[in-house]
Order: C-alpha cells, then structure tokens, then sequence
C-alpha cells in the first residue's frame, strides 16, 4: 500500500484538485486517480519522507484561527493604510524563538505569517531556533508575539511533533 | 449579459459586495505600494492583495458562475489556495534579498544578525536553546 500510494494525502488532494478543474464525472475521477498515482510516485523520488500529521482533529481550529486572523488584519492593514503619514505608524523587526523545528510546520508557518496582512516572514535560522518577522505597525509587536508563540506554535506543535 | 440579468437581487448583491469589497482592499493594497517609503513596508501592501482581495472576488465569481452555470463551480478557489501557497515564495525571497543587501550596506534599517545565544529580551519564556545545528542552512 506505501508503495502504491506513498502520499495519499498528497494523491487525495491532487484528485480534488482534478475534479474541481475538470467537472464531476466517473471518468475524470479515474484519469485524475490515475495521473495522481503517478504524481505520488514522482514526489516521493524527490521528497521521501512523508510528513506526519499526528492530530488531524486540530487542523479546523487552525484554519478557523488563521480566517477569523485574516479578516481583523486586513482591516487593521487597510486602515493603517488610509491613514499613513497622519497615524505615526512604525513597522518593527520581531524576533521570536521558535521552538518547533519540523520543516513542515515552519513551512505551514510561513504560509500563516505571510498570508495575515501585517507579518512578512523575514528571515530563520535554523541553527539559532530564531525567527526574524517585520511587523507593520510595531506598536502591535507584543500581541504577535503571542499570537506566534502562543496561539499558532502550539497547534503546530500539536499537529506536526 | 443576458444570463447575468437572470441573477435574482438577492443573490447579486451580496456577489456585488464582495467584488467591491475584494478590489477596493486591492487598491488600498496598491496605493501603499507607491506611498510607503521603506522597502520592508512595502512587503505587506500586497498582501490586502492576497488575501482578502482575492478571496473575495474568488468568492463573488463562485457564487456567480454556480448560479449561471446550475453546478458547483469551484475551481476558483484552486487560484486561492495557489497563491496563498506561492505567496510566502516570492515575498521570503525579497524579505531576505534585502536583509542581505541591508546587511552588506551597512544600513540603518537593518536588524543585527541574529545570535545564536538566548538574550532575555528575546522570548523570555522559550526554552533552552538547541543542539548547534540541524543539518539545514538557513530558510
């Protein structure tokens, strides 16, 4: 079964994937079986170990956290926007230690950061367990450090280690 | 445009709002791109862009073409997750292309290389620090 199907997340995914680009029939869903397989196989030559999701259960908790994020940033970006030059506004480095090490997660954390308006992942070092995010109004550095270390850390940890 | 009139009110307003909503944070988006003086700040205008510019006119176009076409249409939202997923790509390259110019520059905006010792300012509720390295370089 690993043999056959080294991702199956990865092939599950590519499969809706085809059929959200194709339409719903019995045919797509077997060509879109089959050119999934074959993808399997292809990134599992490149890429072999298969990451580990432990906690699927966590995954709607951080999704919904990562929305409800969203929606207040890009209204608190936009805002800040309108009223550049007259709020006093000053953007920050932040550097957090992390303590999660799986690529994956720091990978899913990228994603995180750079898609809430406001963080833009900047630089880590893996050596140093340091992450370096500039934050756009730097008034607001406490609370994205918690929001890091407190809210999305531990559900990646939960999810990946 | 004879299918769009077949919309019912009901339906076309919420679509309306959301492509009104998506594009004005799209513009807002872009006009901190030509107002915002340091390139670093510059790095988040575009993300109004990417997030609920787009997800709002991908939501808008859904709901539309769901209506007209009478089936799910939802590939759509394959445009979202591939730009929420290329996004952080592009924008970690420019982040770090400047840190590094930054850093060779000598220039004032730039944070000091990060030390591999915990400082007490720093976290101070994170754990000790880790073994010397992981096999990786730097991301």
């Amino acid at each position: 079964m690993t043999r056959l199907f080294p991702h199956p997340v990865l092939s599950l995914f590519l499969i809706l994937l085809w059929l959200m680009l194709t339409r719903f029939s019995l045919g797509y869903l077997l060509l879109g079986t089959v050119l999934s397989l074959v993808a399997g196989w292809a990134y599992s030559a490149l890429h072999s170990p298969r990451p580990r999701v432990r906690r699927w259960d966590v995954m709607p908790r951080l999704a919904w956290t990562l929305f409800s994020d969203i929606v207040w940033s890009n209204l608190t970006v936009a805002r800040l926007l309108l009223t550049e030059g007259r709020s006093g506004r000053k953007s920050a480095f932040l550097r957090v230690r992390l303590n999660i090490t799986n690529p994956n997660a720091l990978a899913l954390l990228a994603i995180i950061l750079t898609a809430t308006p406001g963080t833009a992942w900047v630089e880590y070092g893996s050596d140093s367990g340091i992450l370096t995010v500039h934050i756009f109004n730097g008034a607001e550095a406490g609370h994205y450090r918690h929001i890091i270390c407190d809210i999305y850390e531990p559900m990646l940890m939960e999810i990946f280690e | 445009m004879t299918a769009l009139a077949d919309v019912p009110l009901a339906l076309a307003i919420p679509i309306a709002a959301l492509v009104v909503l998506g594009s004005t944070l799209t513009l807002i988006g872009a006009t901190g791109v030509l107002r915002l003086q340091s390139f670093y700040d510059r790095l988040h205008a575009p993300t109004l862009a990417t997030s609920w510019g787009t997800g709002a006119i991908i939501i808008a176009s859904a709901l539309l073409f769901t209506f007209i076409d009478g089936r799910a249409v939802v590939h759509e939202f394959v445009i979202g997750a591939f730009i929420v997923l290329t996004t952080p790509v592009t924008l970690m390259m420019l982040g770090r292309a400047a840190l590094e110019r930054d850093r060779a520059e000598g220039g004032k905006a730039m944070p000091e290389m990060p030390e591999p010792d915990p400082s007490p300012d720093h976290g101070p509720d994170r754990g000790p620090d880790r073994g010397p390295n992981h096999g990786r370089s730097e991301t």
